[in-house]
């Protein structure tokens, strides 16, 4: 039932995202072309895709924090962490060029895999690289840190 | 350009606020993508059938669409070397920032998240900085 769930909630995402034309990378940047305002040539989509987004995810986040735990979970994975730091900022910005220079954010790429385009599994799999190039790193650095901590005790 | 369309735009806004929600109700998990696909290829991480599911839910979608009569067509790309530059900055971007357009932008102002709001806050405008210069500086 989890597994089905998790599908069901997939497709239903996915369905938002190809109807509201978030698949289309002309109209993600179209909306991030803000310098075409005075033109009236911006495409305002992506605001109307956030709002109504958030207008049925707020009530809905506020009825499942309220429920003990999740119907077919022992509990829900709400995250925690509160601190603004660094590698927040660091990553969103980085996250924040690729989305710029191709019109592409994770799910939409996703949901583009079906077209079996070469440019968009291309992408998928430089996506994936580039998030196991972060595992790896960050490994690294908590394995030296913990190297250090031993020989600063010792 | 396809003309903007309100209507399929708020449709399609409240589809991915649903599944968001659903998500939460019945399984506890945040919809967040680049975390669930960050998560399912970490080899060090567990609990991958919920995450393998709902990532073919995403890929179904347009094929769905597709048997109802809905025009399947592959995005506008650009060449091969700004793809992979810019897949790996938004795979070690979003992993690094702790989610992306969905995780922070939706789930994670939905739940009033102060890291959530500050990170949609940098993507959106540093993705307009480079879409500003892409378009009219270069």
């Amino acid at each position: 039932m989890r597994i089905l769930s998790a599908f069901l909630c997939g497709l239903i995402f996915g369905l938002g995202l190809v109807i509201s034309g978030m698949t289309d990378t002309t109209r993600v940047i179209g909306f991030l072309d803000v310098l075409v305002i005075r033109k009236g040539a911006w495409d305002p989509t992506l605001v109307i895709v956030m709002a109504t987004a958030l207008a049925v995810s707020m009530p809905g986040f506020v009825l499942a924090r309220r429920r003990a735990r999740p119907l077919l979970a022992d509990a829900a994975a709400w995250p925690t962490r509160k601190d603004i730091d660094r590698p927040l900022l660091a990553g969103a910005a980085m996250f924040g060029i690729g989305w710029g220079l191709v019109g592409l954010c994770p799910g939409p790429a996703i949901t583009n895999l079906a077209t079996a385009s070469p440019t968009v599994i291309q992408f998928v799999a430089a996506m994936i690289a580039g998030m196991l190039a972060h595992d790896f790193w960050r490994r690294g650095t908590a394995w030296r840190r913990s190297e250090a901590a031993i020989a600063a005790d010792g | 350009m396809a003309p903007f369309d309100p209507v399929s735009a708020a449709i399609g806004g409240a589809l991915i606020g649903l599944a968001a929600t659903l998500l939460m109700l019945l399984t506890g998990r945040i919809a967040g993508i680049s975390g669930i696909l960050g998560d399912l290829v970490d080899l060090a991480s567990g609990d991958r059938l919920w995450r393998v599911a709902f990532l073919a839910g995403v890929i179904a979608a347009p094929l769905v669409l597709a048997a109802g009569g809905h025009k399947l067509s592959a995005p506008a790309m650009p060449g091969w070397i700004i793809v992979i530059a810019a897949g790996l900055l938004v795979g070690f971007g979003t992993r690094l920032g702790s989610g992306c357009t969905s995780g922070h932008g939706i789930c994670g102002i939905a739940r009033f998240s102060p890291r959530s709001i500050v990170a949609t806050a940098t993507f959106v405008a540093v993705a307009m900085i480079v879409v500003a210069i892409t378009r009219h500086a270069i």
